[in-house]
């Protein structure tokens, strides 16, 4: 069993408060990423889960048990650090087993589990070696392994891939969901890469500044992001936004108004009314060539990717668009060109940041 | 050969001789022969016979007298070279002496003495070692308990310093706690005080708990040093907080962590400070000094100070355990130099 | 044959200090328990705090108390209060630049001696050792053979140089051969004043001076080598690379170095105390020999004078130790800018 669940954590260190009233529940052998820019608090929301530190209000509960105040050692978590914390004087089969001896586990046991592990994450060539005469992916897996044969109710992981070079970290990625997929043990994993976040989670928890943002599995953050901040952090390239004028507004279509273009958007109750000021949301992939009509637009910069192009452009009043087009040889940088904005794709948000809630959503 | 030649005598860039290069090396060369000189003779001296010392000028090398066993004599003689009068040399044993008149037979045709001016004679001497310089003392001037009194006072002030430093160090590196950073300004503040600014009343605070005149007098007031708890703290910052976290998840205690974790990964700044602790102990001399009256309790250091000090310095004793009293640092010099140089590189403690 | 020895014996050692480990683990994991990581931190703080509340803190507070009161019994309790007197016996003097009109003549002498001492040793020990240091680090074969050549005679005991140095020294020493045979007139070093005095600074310096080396040539070898090649594409002299680049960036470690032998210079005792016995007469009587005597070794010993005496010499050591502790925060200031 692996459930965990947070009730309206806070965690302050003096007066410089990290997290507020943060409530969370998490399944068993869900796989769970925390996501969010630097700073947000999701590593401290992590080691309060740990029990590595202490929240200053609010309950931690692990399958219906109160655990608020139960040590580290006694939550039977694991977690995976971002620096891997391998003991760098001990040897590989060393570090697998500290924490079973720690329990006073059988010797055979330990022995056992050490090499069930050793074989499924492939480290058995070097388990008499030291952390220090490892790669970074194959003290990856240690780190890993060291979670795995403590047979836990949990696994924590802090930014796991964060020190890999880019072509391991993505093999080590699909390890990683292949691994969840065995265990079928609860996960959460802590990163600030959205993308990271978008191929490994069932659930996404988006955090800024102390707060949780948004809760929800990766698509439906992608397709519905609930504010602006989400919508620029969930997506690469990055969701274009401009400041639009609302012109229009009616319970099931807005109209707004942005530079050189106007737009409707279905919507599903707008608390929107004419002469608002909003932000309406565009993601490069929905951007196309418009046959005739759209929005003129300059461009300033040509990206060739080979299979796509990513195209920099500015508009009238010089807000910058990015749009992401298939195929090669598009446009010809300088010149300038028609995009037309997919309607259906439109995310408008209000004044506040908040989603205005559009049609396919109601139903 | 020439290679050898060459490489030591390489100058910058390969030029021709710049002066700095003569003083470099007139100063390396002096060098060589100031700091390390004095201990050379110190030890070819400790190997000579009281006679011997007493020669001037002295011979660099120590020379033991070539004796015989004379017929018609109990005791063996002492050989002489002599210059005849006639201009010849010969090798005769002497019986006596009288004022400047040395009586001295053929040690093969023992029958008839021959009287010599002591100025025509000298010594038959070979390169040889006066050991008795050595096992004298040891034996009989309880300089083999002093020895014993040192070894027990550096091993044990060295195992608690490792022991006490390396806790306070853990917890005030790995630990937040109220009044941290009190208590290390508090062990840094100690540095201003050292041992001479604090003679007496720590006299009376040994005296009040009963160590006066123990080992452990000597040994307890030294062992807390804030250099070592200095230094063993700021290793154990480079250590990353996440190891210990790491084993906070795999059930270790704190101790544990402390003991399997932090311990062997101090190791380095552990061995440099015991290496320092092991020379500052054998080293000690002041507080010993104040805090030993009985003899058999004497470190190498106060007896050898107190023997040194009698009336009658004998000093062929005093010399061989000097170096007996050397013999520590010397090796720690040898096999150890680099630790301690590295060490005080580092730290810019002593 | 020895490595088997050796792994045996470490073994040894080592089964017993680990059940010793694992053996006090459960009562500190309850204590764990029962206290948090604030209750930890004092277990692992306690050993070391209790022997220093015991033998540094203590005598530190009740100094001021022996200072205090007369007497030659060391119980304080049997001690009587006389307030500043110990001071103002230390102070009555008529002239202050003559020891003999004092009341306390031999603590004025061994002020003196210290004063004097302080300003040779200080200038002979920088001088010494910031030429060895310059030397080091040139390009020269065998380096660190040639550092612990200079380094040997810093871990060599006090007791020991003294011994060595009075044998060198005396009537019959090798010095005195060494001059005779190049036809110089030989001396009794240790028993003239002048040359006494002068003997006391120059072991001093020699026992010393590789430790202040070592700092000067960590310094030199921090600074950058780069700065010397522009330097020398500048055309720039020798002389002025060493006064214009060297010596100002050498200069954080050179008060470091200036300090620290302050420190040390105005506690001197153990090698001079053997070499000497601070004589001949009082020539190289130094304070911390004072305070011994005064406090221990004389007939007429008076532990409050002791006290007095050590306490202002506490005072001279803190103000130097704070300047110290200010060099090194504006050094590490000056590091975190850079």
């Amino acid at each position: 069993m692996g459930q965990i669940r947070l009730t309206d954590i806070d965690r302050a260190y003096g007066k410089l408060k990290i997290l507020h009233g943060i409530s969370l529940a998490i399944e068993d052998g869900e796989f769970v990423v925390l996501v969010g820019p630097s700073g947000c608090g999701k590593s401290t929301l992590l080691r309060l889960i740990a029990g590595l530190d202490q929240p200053t209000g609010g309950t931690i509960e692990i399958d219906g048990k109160d655990v608020t105040k139960v040590s580290a050692a006694q939550r039977g978590l694991a977690m995976v650090f971002q620096s891997y914390a391998l003991y760098p004087h001990m040897t590989v089969r060393q570090n697998l087993a500290f924490g079973l001896e720690n329990q006073r586990m059988a010797k055979e046991e330990i022995a056992s589990r050490i090499a069930e592990a050793a074989r499924m994450l492939e480290i058995e060539a070097y388990l008499d070696r030291r952390p220090g005469q490892l790669s970074g992916g194959q003290k990856q897996r240690v780190a890993i392994g060291r979670a795995v044969v403590r047979n836990p109710t949990a696994f924590l992981l802090d930014e796991p891939l964060s020190n890999l070079d880019a072509e391991l970290r993505i093999s080590t990625r699909a390890e990683l969901a292949a691994l969840h997929e065995r265990l079928g043990t609860t996960m959460i994993y802590v990163t600030h890469d959205q993308i990271e976040a978008m191929t490994l989670a069932d659930r996404i928890v988006v955090m800024r500044a102390g707060r949780i943002e948004q809760v929800g599995r990766p698509l439906d953050l992608y397709n519905s992001p609930a504010n602006l901040f989400v919508a620029g952090f969930i997506g690469a390239p990055r969701m274009n936004l401009m400041d639009v004028k609302v012109t229009a507004a009616e319970p099931t279509s807005v109209t707004v108004e942005g530079p050189g273009f106007v737009a409707t958007c279905p919507v599903d109750g707008s608390q929107l009314a004419a002469g608002d000021k909003a932000t309406l949301g565009v993601r490069p992939h929905d951007i196309a060539v418009a046959a005739d009509g759209g929005v003129e637009a300059k461009v300033t910069l040509i990206e060739a990717l080979g299979p796509e192009t990513v195209v920099h452009a500015s508009l009238p009043d010089a807000t910058k668009l990015v749009a992401v087009l298939a195929g090669q040889d598009v446009v010809a940088s300088g010149g300038s060109l028609r995009l037309a904005l997919d309607r259906g794709r439109m995310h408008l948000f209000d004044k506040d940041g908040a989603r205005v809630p559009d049609a396919q959503e109601a139903r | 050969m020439s290679a050898v030649v060459s490489f030591l005598t390489r100058r910058r860039g390969g030029k021709g001789w710049h002066w700095t290069d003569v003083v470099t090396w007139v100063w390396l060369v002096g060098g060589l022969i100031v700091m390390f000189g004095p201990a050379i003779w110190l030890i070819a001296s400790s190997f000579k016979t009281p006679a011997q010392l007493a020669e001037f000028p002295p011979t660099i090398l120590p020379y033991v007298g070539q004796q015989a066993t004379v017929e018609g004599y109990d005791k063996p003689l002492t050989l002489y070279t002599v210059k005849m009068p006639d201009g010849t040399s010969r090798i005769l044993a002497e019986v006596r002496r009288v004022g400047i008149v040395s009586q001295m037979v053929d040690p093969d045709a023992p029958g008839e003495i021959v009287k010599i001016n002591i100025a025509d004679r000298t010594p038959v001497r070979e390169v040889g070692l006066a050991t008795e310089n050595y096992v004298v003392p040891l034996e009989q001037n309880n300089f083999l308990l002093y020895l014993r009194n040192s070894v027990f006072v550096t091993f044990m002030a060295t195992i608690i310093t490792l022991l006490t430093n390396s806790m306070a160090a853990f917890a005030l590196s790995k630990y937040r706690f109220p009044g941290r950073d009190a208590v290390m300004l508090l062990i840094v503040g100690t540095l201003m005080v050292p041992l001479s600014v604090v003679l007496v009343p720590l006299y009376s605070v040994v005296s009040a708990v009963g160590l006066y005149d123990s080992l452990w007098g000597i040994i307890l007031p030294t062992v807390a040093t804030p250099t070592g708890v200095f230094l063993l703290r700021q290793y154990m910052l480079t250590i990353p907080d996440e190891l210990l976290d790491a084993a906070r998840m795999d059930n270790a205690s704190e101790w544990q962590i402390y003991w399997r974790i932090v311990l062997p990964l101090a190791a380095p700044a552990l061995a440099v400070l015991a290496i320092f602790s092991v020379v500052w102990r054998w080293n000690d001399f002041l507080w010993p000094l104040v805090v030993l009256s009985r003899k058999e309790l004497y470190t190498l250091q106060v007896g050898l100070n107190t023997y040194a000090g009698e009336l009658n310095v004998q000093w062929h004793y005093i010399l061989a355990m000097t170096v007996v009293t050397m013999i520590p640092v010397v090796l720690v010099f040898v096999f150890l130099q680099r630790f301690i140089t590295s060490g005080i590189a580092g730290s810019g403690l002593k | 044959m020895v490595a088997p020895i050796g792994k045996a014996l470490g073994a040894a050692v080592a089964a017993p200090v680990s059940w010793l480990a694992s053996a006090v683990n459960p009562p500190l994991k309850a204590w764990q328990r029962a206290t948090g990581t604030d209750g930890m931190a004092a277990f692992f703080l306690a050993p070391n705090m209790a022997i220093f509340a015991v033998f540094v803190l203590t005598p530190f507070v009740i100094n001021f108390f022996y200072s205090a009161t007369s007497g030659n019994a060391f119980f304080l309790g049997d001690r009587t209060f006389v307030g500043t007197e110990q001071y103002e016996r230390l102070f009555d003097c008529a002239s202050y630049l003559d020891p003999s009109t004092c009341r306390e003549d031999l603590f004025w002498k061994a002020v003196q001696n210290t004063g004097l001492f302080v300003v040779l040793q200080v200038a002979l020990m920088t001088v010494v050792s910031i030429v060895t240091a310059l030397i080091l680090n040139r390009e020269i074969a065998a380096r660190s053979f040639w550092r612990a050549v200079f380094f040997f005679p810093v871990l060599l005991s006090p007791v020991v140089v003294g011994l060595i140095w009075r044998w060198i020294l005396q009537r019959q020493g090798l010095l005195n051969y060494m001059l005779y045979s190049v036809g110089l007139e030989p001396h009794d070093w240790l028993i003239e004043r002048g040359s006494a005095f002068t003997a006391a600074v120059t072991v001093s310096v020699w026992a010393h001076m590789g430790f202040y080396t070592l700092i000067l040539l960590a310094g030199l070898q921090a600074i950058p080598r780069d700065l010397y090649e522009a330097a020398e594409m500048d055309g720039t002299r020798p002389a002025r690379v060493f006064w214009r680049i060297t010596l100002p960036l050498l200069m954080p470690s050179l008060l470091v170095v200036v300090i620290l032998t302050l420190i040390r210079a105005v506690q001197i005792f153990d090698e001079v105390y053997v070499l000497t016995g601070g004589g001949p007469g009082t020539s190289t009587l130094y304070l911390t020999q004072y305070i011994y005597e005064v406090g221990f070794a004389s007939l007429l010993r008076n532990p409050g004078l002791a006290a007095a005496a050590s306490i202002l010499m506490g005072a001279v050591l803190v103000v130097l130790t704070l300047i110290q502790l200010q060099l090194g925060r504006r050094g590490e200031k000056k590091g975190a800018r850079e």
